[in-house]
């Protein structure tokens, strides 16, 4: 059963960031990402860490794409408002992906692929144990993290604020 | 091993909470019509059956027959997805509210939760973070400037709300130690409804919940008078009666939801000292959220036809200026009061 | 200089801090809706209920008959020529032998139509009938779904000759009228 669901969603999660690149219209594409994000989500579920799965739709799914879709919502990105590339540009993505490519080859060449099974049903992944996860043994990189969240909001304040003449 | 009892259990559980939401939001639209009226010293709707009581049959029959019109320069596919999309965020949240006590036959519990989730809560946040999706999708689908301006008031508001919301629940949440609805509902028996504790909190989570459910006085993506309907603006026949029900659907829940957060849920005082039977008190229990949820859909209703519609900025004004200050001071207040007088 | 008591003095007054609130004034506005709520209602269920109608209320014309159940109409047009809105028009045709019993005198209205939606319902046409046969009564033009079905024509205006079907103007007449 479970492993039935997790080749289901592995597959519509890589069909989905698949249709992501290839759709040539920007909005299919900004709403296969969030089929991706919540067949992701889909994952965390399985591996029975609920608290991930729900912050994991809330964070990406609710708040980022939407910033996303709003942007290409007014943009109103069309096939043919597209610019032709330069050569020079041609060839620096080339290098990039074909470096990209590279590394993702390697890094597949070091992994064994060991047998298929299923982490035991813990609770790991249930809010009371995250919780006291981050505030004991990751306390730090919380913390932190929230200054690096403080820092961005600051700046958007900054950035959105009119100058006084 | 499958357990086919909770399946059943389940099944006939989601099957009724989905005929419940709907009817309720058809008679909702009637409720609606009716206390207009007489709010403004009239009657109302009353020629459909007696007192007009078969007047949401009458509108839903027309909904289905009426034209089904796609605009030409419509995306066709997202056209479609959107309201459908909108009416099933607006039924998922149902599934994790306790409507009731739990029957039991014999050995067997029936529980009235579809799912008892370890973070309810927070699966309410997030289907209301993706409940937005149906209506930008709809409205930039529809391809008309106005359809398209409507889609993104109701989704700027939406995330402008979602945050004073969440610190809302956040206050609710540290004082009864979980994220579970349940819980949170049962810590409230008796006379401790979180709304004695919580004046602040149930304040701004009420203004949120108008927000959320595009009502009035925050009925601004759909403002007829300016935007001629905002989002739905192109749709026709059922894809907009989806729209007008989801809206119904998402206000019932909400009502809900407010009763279970700050009214006590299906919990009233005096009721637990009868000693009733445990299917009685179920029956009492679920009848006792009703009435609840009752007076929050007339509460509903009574503000929509009191208070005149907010300005654009104005609204921006009170989620960002107001409501998001007030709940964070209100998190903090809560978080001291825990810590050092309890 | 005060014109009336009504008159208020403007004013762009600042609001306190628990007026800034809004909430007292959100909640004595609810509170003025919720009593309106027990308020006698100012509907009147129409077909079943009618608001009283004066007598000389001007609704659909009707052409009058003589007690003996004949045409008072003599197509003379002095009310085409009085209508403002020139909705009358008619046909004029000259009484056979053997038609007595039908029209009143030896000249009548072959053809006599209103134009329903061109009809102002001033009256002048009842004013200016010498012969008694045209009236305003207090029926009201019923609704239709196209517009050439309002143009009425003798079918529609004329009264029936059974007294039931007698429309009744007693009340529109004045009291000379009625003496004579």
């Amino acid at each position: 059963m479970s492993q039935l669901l997790f080749f289901t969603l592995s597959a519509m999660t890589i069909l989905s960031a698949l249709v992501v690149v290839f759709t040539r219209k920007p909005m299919y594409s900004v709403l296969s990402l969030i089929v991706c994000f919540f067949t992701i989500a889909g994952h965390y579920i399985l591996l029975n860490a609920q608290f991930l799965a729900i912050t994991h739709i809330i964070v990406y799914a609710g708040a980022i794409m939407v910033l996303f879709l709003f942007t290409v919502m007014l943009l109103n990105l069309n096939a043919d408002s597209d610019v032709p590339k330069s050569g020079k540009l041609r060839i620096a993505a080339t290098i990039t992906a074909g470096m990209l490519f590279v590394t993702l080859l390697a890094s597949i060449k070091s992994t064994t692929l060991g047998d298929f099974a299923f982490p035991p049903a813990s609770d790991k992944g249930l809010v009371q144990h995250v919780g006291q996860r981050l505030f004991t043994d990751y306390l730090l990189p919380f913390e932190i993290s929230s200054i690096l969240f403080l820092s961005a909001m600051i700046g958007a304040v900054v950035l959105a604020k009119k100058e006084k003449h | 091993m499958i357990d086919w009892w909770l399946i059943l259990d389940k099944v006939i559980l989601i099957v009724v909470i989905f005929v419940v939401s709907l009817a309720i939001a058809a008679y909702s639209t009637y409720g609606e019509r009716k206390i207009a009226a007489v709010i403004q010293d009239r009657i109302g709707p009353d020629r459909a059956g007696p007192w007009g009581i078969l007047q949401p049959l009458a509108d839903g029959g027309k909904f289905f027959l009426k034209e089904d019109i796609t605009p030409k320069d419509a995306d066709k596919f997202l056209f479609i997805l959107g309201p459908s999309l909108f009416i099933l965020t607006a039924l998922m949240t149902s599934a994790i509210i306790p409507w009731g006590k739990s029957f039991y036959f014999g050995d067997h519990e029936f529980s009235l939760q579809v799912a008892n989730l370890n973070v309810g809560i927070l699966y309410l946040l997030a289907v209301v973070s993706i409940g937005g999706y149906g209506i930008m999708i709809g409205g930039w689908a529809s391809n008309n400037k106005f359809a398209l301006l409507g889609a993104l008031r109701a989704s700027s508001q939406m995330i402008s709300y979602e945050v004073p919301m969440g610190m809302a629940i956040i206050s609710i949440i540290l004082m009864s130690n979980s994220l579970n609805l349940r819980e949170i509902v049962d810590m409230q028996q008796g006379f401790h409804w979180n709304v004695f504790y919580q004046p602040l909190g149930f304040l701004i989570f009420l203004i949120c919940a108008f927000a959320e459910c595009n009502r009035a006085p925050f009925d601004l993506p759909e403002s007829e008078s300016e935007l001629i309907g905002g989002y739905h603006t192109e749709y026709s026949s059922m894809k907009l009666g989806f729209f007008l029900f989801a809206e119904y659907i998402n206000m019932f829940i909400s009502s809900a939801i407010i009763s279970c957060l700050f009214f006590g849920g299906y919990h009233f005082p005096g009721l637990d000292s009868l000693n009733m039977s445990p299917n009685i008190a179920a029956i009492v229990s679920i009848c006792v959220l009703f009435g609840k949820i009752f007076f929050f859909i007339f509460f509903f209703m009574w503000v929509r036809w009191t208070l005149p519609r907010f300005r654009y900025d104005q609204l921006m004004r009170l989620g960002w200026k107001v409501l998001i200050p007030l709940s964070i001071f209100n998190v903090l207040a809560t978080g001291a009061w825990l810590t050092f007088v309890k | 200089m005060q014109l009336t008591n009504r008159s208020k003095v403007a004013s762009v007054k600042t609001l306190n801090w628990v007026e800034q609130l809004y909430l007292p004034a959100i909640i004595k506005g609810m509170i003025i809706t919720f009593s309106h709520i027990f308020r006698k209602k100012a509907t009147v269920r129409y077909p079943e209920q009618k608001r009283p109608i004066a007598n000389i209320y001007r609704g659909l014309h009707v052409l009058k008959r003589d007690e003996e159940g004949r045409e008072n109409c003599t197509a003379c047009g002095l009310c085409a020529v009085a209508c403002p809105a020139e909705a009358i028009t008619m046909e004029a045709a000259e009484r056979k032998k053997g038609e007595e019993h039908l029209y009143r005198e030896e000249k009548y209205a072959a053809m006599y139509e209103i134009n329903m939606l061109r009809c102002i319902f001033c009256g002048l046409c009842e004013e200016a009938c010498p012969k008694d046969a045209i009236y305003l009564t207090d029926r009201i033009l019923p609704s239709n779904y196209a517009r050439n079905r309002f143009i009425y024509g003798k079918d529609l205006l004329v009264e029936g000759t059974t007294p039931e079907t007698r429309i009744d103007i007693s009340g529109r007449k004045k009291d000379y009228e009625m003496n004579v």
